[in-house]
């Protein structure tokens, strides 16, 4: 498993820096585990790194990447490799997480989550990527399912199997963010319980959660995950249902645009706090050693 | 079957010019361009938000509109080589100076610069302060005085300090003296970066201790600067904010 404990994390963002460490001193418990973006993180030294630094004091700590480019034909960044290497040497994160996506082309950074299709060839790329990942990070990664607006007449699996097949040749753990799960399902007008069955949920070890924007075509609602809001009813909901199915796992409230004051974020911790002890286990063991031996 | 690197570079085309990709559909085809269109925004906003994040000051000088056209602009000639996207806008500023649009806005390319040293500052490496009880105790002939990896000195041909400070927010409108400036950008003690204006003595002292002359040296380069420079005032500024860091003696 991902080292991260079941319970509610927070995106962290500098400016809630003191509102988190006066939550903390209030109630260690407050939140399980901060998460932040790998890329964020890439200077040497200053605010960013003395606050994570000492958060890390306390905290379980996620990195979550956004610029790798897994999903991409072209081969992994090695510089860009080599500096997440070294900022994980540096925090020693619980997790390190990133997406189905590609985000790069032809050597320019397009700072967007594009989607791929779901092909053999697409899967032998992804699968080779995150092997490469993990091997030069000498640790497991999990895979982040994507919020997608389109759809390719070439795909020919199946996201969750696509997922589950990365899984199994690469031994990565996934991430599943249910709100981009939510996005999918209502873009494409799925049935939201036939994609999360089509998951494959005994491999997920983290979950998102986040707002959406809804947009509106003549066929019906489209959904743009921009992570400026709070979470969505339906994605509670789904969040219930997960952990009924297969119990509490590390889940991450996402808040990365118009960020809230703290107590709207916190709000939101412990609202995904209650659900996730509604399964009546409301810190697994992983909870505890990373407390109690923070690396 | 369409390869891979072929799709992922029609795609790439696409976000430039809204043509879908071969493949790309949504349940209804005839949407396919509407949703191409959530990512060709994506884009555009993310990149533009990080460059106006980063060039604030700019932003306000020419108005959100004029921002969001000129980040566009030089996004589509250079997308940022890596994802860290603090890296990307180095080369803004000379972006700015060869735009024949700009032409009336000269000092926007040195406002430019001020904003991109701030962000280095606010990213550079850690390093610690000298022992003050070090520059008491050592030959001032012989004494390097290292300075912080956060300390940049800017010699800029317009008055882009002053009017990086007039638009800071509670600012005091003051009259902007013509001419140039140099600018010091460090980041204090506090972790906050500050930007002063220096005038010609301290400029020349601690543009002196940059290329790693000894102390005297800086000194008597300063002197030649301003004849009744003192570099104290100085010297115990940059101390203060954290900024000289142990040099080496030759």
């Amino acid at each position: 498993m991902s080292g991260l404990p079941a319970a509610a994390g927070i995106g962290f963002k500098p400016v809630h820096f003191a509102a988190l460490r006066a939550a903390l001193g209030k109630d260690p418990a407050a939140i399980g585990f901060i998460e932040v973006h790998a890329e964020t993180y890439m200077g040497e030294g200053g605010l960013l790194h003395a606050q994570l630094a000492a958060l890390r004091q306390d905290l379980a700590l996620s990195l979550h990447g956004i610029g790798l480019s897994i999903g991409g034909p072209d081969p992994l960044d090695r510089a860009h490799l080599a500096r997440l290497r070294r900022l994980c040497d540096r925090y020693q994160p619980e997790s390190f997480s990133e997406h189905l996506a590609w985000s790069s082309h032809g050597g320019g950074y397009l700072a967007d989550l594009l989607p791929l299709p779901y092909t053999s060839e697409t899967l032998g790329i992804v699968a080779d990527h995150v092997d490469e990942v993990q091997q030069t990070l000498g640790r497991r990664m999990l895979l982040e399912n994507p919020a997608t607006y389109v759809l390719f007449e070439q795909s020919s699996i199946p996201e969750g199997e696509f997922l589950a097949a990365v899984a199994e040749r690469t031994g990565c753990g996934l991430l599943l963010d249910l709100n981009n799960l939510f996005v999918s399902a209502t873009n494409h007008r799925r049935d939201v319980d036939a994609m999360l069955a089509g998951f494959p949920l005994s491999l997920a070890e983290e979950i998102h959660l986040a707002g959406h924007a809804e947009e509106s075509l003549p066929d019906g609602p489209l959904l743009i995950d921009n992570h400026a809001s709070p979470v969505a009813d339906p994605v509670w909901a789904l969040l219930a249902e997960v952990v009924r199915r297969v119990g509490p796992l590390p889940t991450l409230i996402e808040w990365d645009n118009d960020v809230p004051d703290w107590p709207v974020l916190a709000a939101e911790a412990e609202r995904a706090t209650a659900i996730l002890r509604s399964a009546g286990q409301p810190e697994g063991p992983a909870a505890r050693t990373s407390r109690e031996q923070p690396a | 079957m369409m390869r891979h690197h072929d799709f992922v570079a029609a795609f790439a085309a696409s976000l430039r010019d809204g043509v879908p990709p071969p493949g790309m559909t949504a349940g209804r085809p005839e949407e396919t361009a509407r949703r191409l269109a959530v990512y060709r925004n994506n884009v555009a906003v993310s990149l533009t938000e990080a460059l106006r994040a980063h060039f604030p000051v700019v932003a306000q000088l020419v108005g959100d509109a004029c921002f969001a056209a000129l980040a566009r602009l030089f996004a589509a000639g250079r997308l940022p080589p890596s994802p860290v996207l603090a890296e990307w806008g180095e080369t803004f500023p000379a972006f700015l100076e060869g735009l024949p649009a700009l032409a009336d806005y000269p000092y926007l390319a040195d406002v430019a610069r001020i904003e991109h040293a701030r962000l280095q500052a606010f990213h550079a490496a850690d390093a610690p302060a000298i022992d003050p009880a070090r520059l008491g105790e050592a030959d001032p002939g012989r004494l390097r005085l290292g300075l912080h990896p956060s300390v940049t000195l800017l010699r800029l041909a317009h008055p882009a300090v002053s009017i990086w400070a007039a638009h800071q927010p509670g600012a005091a409108r003051s009259p902007i003296p013509p001419g140039p400036e140099t600018a010091l950008i460090l980041r204090e003690r506090s972790l906050a970066i500050s930007v002063r204006r220096l005038g010609p003595g301290d400029a020349a002292l601690i543009g002196e201790l940059r290329q790693g002359k000894p102390l005297l040296a800086a000194a008597a380069a300063a002197r030649a600067a301003d004849p009744a420079h003192d570099p104290r005032p100085c010297l115990l500024q940059l101390m203060t904010a954290g900024a000289l860091v142990e040099g080496t003696v030759a």
